[in-house]
């Protein structure tokens, strides 16, 4: 049988997620021998392949990049995860929304500077307005919720999907978990 | 015709981040850029919160080193209240900071640089990762695996979660430490003791196949800062920080988090959600300096542990002043993983450490107040002010990567220089460039904390800035 791909993405998150995806310790090279790493930050793919079987996606959608990225990664995926509560609720990233990329930019880059106060524009993706979760860009298969979703709940999960067997997500995890 | 070459994203990086490099049209390289690409906000949206609130909050800046965060945090929050912790707390603090730098510095060392390092720059994009390494030399692969479990198990054994533990409250942390938990922590010593002396020994084998990198991996000489202690020892969690010039003689010393704002001056450039930190007395930017492992090293006189001392004294052994290439920030980061290991162990023994008064209360008794801690990639400062109720009125960050920021970029530009010749490339190249960047072990997660997030890619750009070519693995 051929390996499984399996995509792990990173939007707007702090990585915590694939911090808890990386703490499945030993339990990765097990996993590694049903499935193939085909894109993640931790290889050297550059290019989002064609035909992904399963796309881990953790961070909400917050830059023109991100809305991009999340639309070529659903194309090319067959099952999309949502990994964590920034992908599912927006969570700590979306809590700007009320504030407005402008005064972000202008607290961060003229306010709390000292020299050569400017907003940054040069290859640098613009913010969206409001950063949003991923479902509201793009249908998604599955729902892992958790601040991050603990390494046993990725386990049971991967588990579960790569063999096909039910999963019970409500049972392995929840909201801020 | 003038070329740029992007490379998008940089792999192998925490976080979001591009480089480019613009070629003049006789094919050299002009300039090269590292650029984050994302940008959040914590500074402007922690406003109006209860100060209390801030340690969880601002974890979530980032998930490799959220830990820092926390304390950097609660130290801030600590100066509003005006308390000094109970030693137990303070000794257990230190105890999670060291637990996650050596899991950081695993991370950093394993599973994103050992493939350049073990298998080869050139080698195929396809394994140069760290399954690949796992492959190839299962026993080193599994040690760096082992290493990262260490640090992330003891921070759930102290803290009950991995990432984003709570625990860590302005004050103290919430909970003393079990008999039953110490000696959980005291048996896995010998494992990463053996893991760390793997990994040294390997390292030194092969550390003399990189003289090329080692010569244009950011080799320049630069200022440094880290934190220090009175006795002029290695610290992570307390004492002052001091800044270096280039040939190790003391620019600033004692510089306590409330006098940070005053000498820490911050610039903005157009290509990058990321801030430039420099000394202000200096100006920008030759007031830039390094921070993390390297700084350190380059900074203490002692590591105040003996196994760490003696591979001190061999890093010492580097270079006559301070060591200057970015390439050593690789060796400097085994040491502090033995010495982590060993002050784990010396912290453990402290006859006060499962003492249960481990927290201080009080309310809002100054308007202001700032932390300063060093994450595994440098230290990070937190300054925040608050009302009499104690919401946030104002909060500014300043981090690691951004401190390390005008030295990467310097890197990036000294490595494409070497290696890029008269317009050509090949992918070992632009991973060459791309290493430069990880020797930092840049955290772009937590330089983005300003508003967004940061990609990496190499694309090649005309003069006039469209993309005539990028690179695609
Ligand atoms: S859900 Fe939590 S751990 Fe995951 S990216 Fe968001 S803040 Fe980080």
């Amino acid at each position: 049988m051929s390996k499984l791909k399996l995509a792990t993405v990173w939007l707007d998150g702090c990585s915590g997620c694939h911090m808890s995806f990386l703490d499945m310790d030993e339990r990765l090279l097990e996993l590694a021998e049903v499935v193939d790493v085909v894109y993640s930050p931790i290889v050297d793919t550059k290019e989002f392949p064609d035909e992904v079987d399963i796309a881990l996606v953790e961070g909400a959608v917050a830059s023109v990049d991100d809305e991009k990225k999340i639309k070529k990664i659903r194309d090319r995926s067959k099952m999309l995860i949502a990994m964590g509560d920034c992908a599912i609720t927006g969570n700590v990233p979306s809590m700007r929304n009320p504030i407005g990329p402008e005064a972000i930019l202008d607290r961060a880059y003229i306010q709390n500077a000292s020299a050569q106060a400017q907003i940054p524009c040069v290859v640098v993706p613009k913010l969206l307005r409001v950063v949003r979760p991923i479902h509201e860009f793009v249908k998604v298969d599955v729902f892992l919720p958790g601040c991050p979703p603990s390494a046993g709940t990725f386990h049971t999960a991967l588990t579960a999907l790569v063999n096909g067997g039910p999963l019970d997500i409500p049972a392995l995890t929840r909201f801020g978990a | 015709m003038s070329q740029t070459i992007t490379i998008d994203p940089v792999t192998r990086l925490e976080g979001h981040g591009k480089i480019t490099i613009q070629l003049n049209d006789k094919g050299e390289v002009e300039d090269a850029h590292f650029h984050v690409t994302q940008v959040r906000g914590f500074e402007r949206f922690s406003e109006g919160r209860p100060f209390y609130e801030m340690p969880s909050l601002m974890a979530r800046i980032c998930g490799i080193c959220p830990v820092s965060h926390l304390i950097a945090s609660a130290k801030a929050c600590e100066a509003i209240m005006s308390v000094r912790i109970p030693h137990t707390a303070a000794q257990l603090r230190r105890m999670l900071n060291l637990a996650q730098m050596v899991q950081s510095h695993a991370l950093s060392f394993f599973y994103l640089a050992s493939p350049d390092l073990l298998l080869g720059m050139e080698a195929d994009p396809k394994v140069r990762n760290i399954l690949g390494v796992a492959a190839t030399k299962p026993e080193l692969g599994r040690a760096g695996i082992a290493l990262r479990r260490f640090g992330q198990s003891i921070i759930e054994l102290l803290a009950d979660k991995r990432v984003h533990p709570g625990w860590v409250v302005p004050g103290g942390v919430t909970e003393p430490l079990a008999a039953a938990k110490r000696d959980k922590i005291l048996a896995m010593i010998p494992e990463a003791y053996a893991n760390i002396d793997l990994a040294l020994g390997a390292y030194k084998k092969i550390a003399d196949t990189f003289k090329a990198e080692i010569g244009v991996f950011a080799n320049f000489p630069s200022n440094y800062l880290s934190l220090i202690n009175e006795d002029e020892s290695i610290e992570f969690t307390d004492g002052a920080l001091r800044l270096i010039d280039a040939r190790g003689k003391t620019i600033e010393d004692g510089i306590t988090a409330s006098r940070y704002a005053e000498v820490i001056g911050e610039a903005v450039e157009p290509y990058s959600y990321t801030k430039f930190a420099y000394y202000k007395p200096l100006g920008y930017p030759e007031g830039s300096y390094r921070v993390g492992p390297l700084a350190r090293l380059n900074i203490v006189k002692s590591m105040g542990t003996p196994k760490a001392e003696q591979e001190l004294a061999g890093f010492k052994q580097l270079a006559a002043g301070p060591v200057e290439s970015s390439f050593h920030y690789h060796h400097a980061r085994l040491v502090e993983m033995l010495y982590g290991v060993e002050k784990i162990e010396e912290i453990l023994a402290d006859p006060r450490i499962l003492d249960k008064h481990v927290r201080a209360t009080a309310g809002v008794n100054r308007l202001e107040g700032t932390g300063q801690a060093e994450a595994p990639r440098g230290v990070l400062h937190h300054h925040y002010k608050v009302d009499e109720n104690g919401k946030i009125t104002w909060a500014n960050l300043v981090i690691a990567t951004g401190q390390n920021n005008k030295a990467m970029n310097l890197g990036v530009l000294q490595a494409a220089k070497h290696y890029v010749k008269k317009g050509k490339f090949t992918e070992g190249i632009l991973n060459r460039v791309e290493a430069v960047v990880r020797t930092f072990d840049p955290c772009l997660s937590c330089s983005s904390h300003a508003a967004g997030q940061m990609p990496l890619e190499i694309s090649l750009l005309s003069a006039d800035g469209e993309v005539v070519d990028r690179l695609v693995r």
